[in-house]
């Protein structure tokens, strides 16, 4: 069966890759320590030698719209094209061309779907940031396989957090009886406190730090039980209007497992947002 | 009152950069072509497959016409969509960086400390 080679949860801050690669007067003042911290997030996902990605995140209103919007869905392509015309416009993001796995898709949606979880699929998908930033971040030769999973954290009616966490433990176990000798890394990208289009947008902080410090606390312990326990669908609005986002956390939690204690964590306190890095390596406490 | 069809405008206009720049120069004009040629459009479908009754009302209409993306926020379109398309149309008019995004924030600082708008569609 397959190996989950490491399980990784992270930010996704699309003006990472413009930050980076600047130079001169353009360059932010953050910008380097934010690439070393990149780099030494990336080395963990280096370590653990993957062959094929699942990438969790949410279409920012892509492909994915309000006439026809699913909750949960999985890619289930041959490729993927990645990045669009906004994303250009607005983040300086690059384009992307994907190779997808697709009998690892095929047994996600099929064992899913078995398992309850109504997955809906897509045969032609073209990726948003929310999956192309942790490529930038952790992989940028941009080199294995993937699997993206979408999920509704934008549009309501959403599903509850509970839901998440359940879809993370799914993965996890669908990827396990994956008949296949692959390593696969399993990573999911969210947010913490944040607002856009909001008036609490683009301070000096995330709108909420004392969630952040919270969630932060939670993810690096992968206190299930304890964020199940604080976090509703309405309180999530406390934080910020786009806060939302903490869902694909839980769900990373929920692929982690109940207490399981992060390998890796690190965060860096940005304008508009903090950054928060984590990885588990489920070989070595299995 | 139509929070979908406000987004479907803010949407279709933000993914379109031909439609971004019509919008800027041209509010009214685009507003009142969108509104008679795409409003119903069901997206990937032929026109001859349009939706018969999506139209704004009268303070919907007026927002778009006048860019009043306060407004906007208090009607409760999606906020990522209308700060998205807004940050084309004007982030290139300020100097400093982010110089738009916080004017933007000042502009809703009453909403600071009441519940945000409903968006649900």
């Amino acid at each position: 069966m397959a190996t989950i080679a490491a399980v990784i949860a992270s930010t996704h801050h699309p003006f990472y890759y413009k930050a980076s690669t600047s130079t001169g007067a353009d360059r932010p003042p953050f910008a380097d320590e934010w690439v070393r911290k990149v780099e030494a997030f990336r080395d963990t996902l280096t370590r653990a030698n993957p062959d094929v990605l699942v990438l969790v995140g949410s279409d920012h209103f892509h492909q994915l719209w309000l006439d026809n919007m699913p909750q949960f869905l999985v890619g289930n392509a041959p490729h993927y094209d990645a990045n669009w015309y906004n994303e250009e416009r607005e983040f300086g993001l690059p384009r992307f061309f994907m190779n997808g796995q697709q009998e690892l898709s095929w047994h996600i949606l099929r064992g899913g779907i078995d398992r309850g979880f109504d997955l809906a699929f897509s045969n032609e998908l073209r990726l948003d940031h929310s999956v192309t930033c942790p490529i930038i971040t952790l992989r940028p030769q941009n080199d294995l396989p993937v699997v993206p999973i979408y999920t509704n954290i934008f549009a309501p009616p959403l599903p509850q957090p509970k839901r998440f966490v359940e879809l993370g433990r799914m993965i996890r176990e669908l990827v396990e009886s994956w008949p296949s000798d692959l390593r696969v890394a399993i990573i999911g990208t969210g947010h913490l406190s944040l607002e856009l289009g909001g008036p609490r947008q683009f301070g000096p902080h995330g709108p909420d730090p004392e969630f952040d410090a919270k969630a932060v606390e939670w993810i690096a312990t992968s206190d299930i039980e304890r964020a199940i326990a604080e976090v509703s669908l309405d309180s999530l609005w406390m934080p910020g209007n786009a806060t939302h986002g903490f869902m694909d956390f839980m769900l990373m939690m929920g692929v982690a497992g109940e207490g399981v204690k992060a390998d890796y964590v690190d965060t860096y306190d940005l304008f508009h947002t903090m950054e928060a890095y984590f990885t588990w390596y489920l070989e070595a406490t299995a | 009152m139509s929070r979908y069809l406000l987004d479907k405008f803010l949407y279709t206009i933000d993914r379109d950069p031909e439609l971004v720049e019509r919008y800027r120069d041209d509010p009214a004009g685009t507003v009142d072509w969108w509104e008679r040629e795409r409003a119903n459009v069901l997206l990937n479908c032929h026109v001859g497959e349009n939706s018969t009754w999506l139209k704004f009302d009268d303070a919907e209409r007026a927002a778009l016409v006048a860019h009043d993306y306060v407004k906007l926020y208090e009607m409760g379109a999606h906020p990522f969509l209308t700060l998205t398309l807004f940050i084309a149309m004007y982030e290139r008019d300020f100097a400093e960086p982010l110089g738009f995004q916080l004017e933007y924030a000042q502009k809703l600082s009453a909403w600071r400390e009441k519940p945000y708008p409903d968006i649900t569609t």
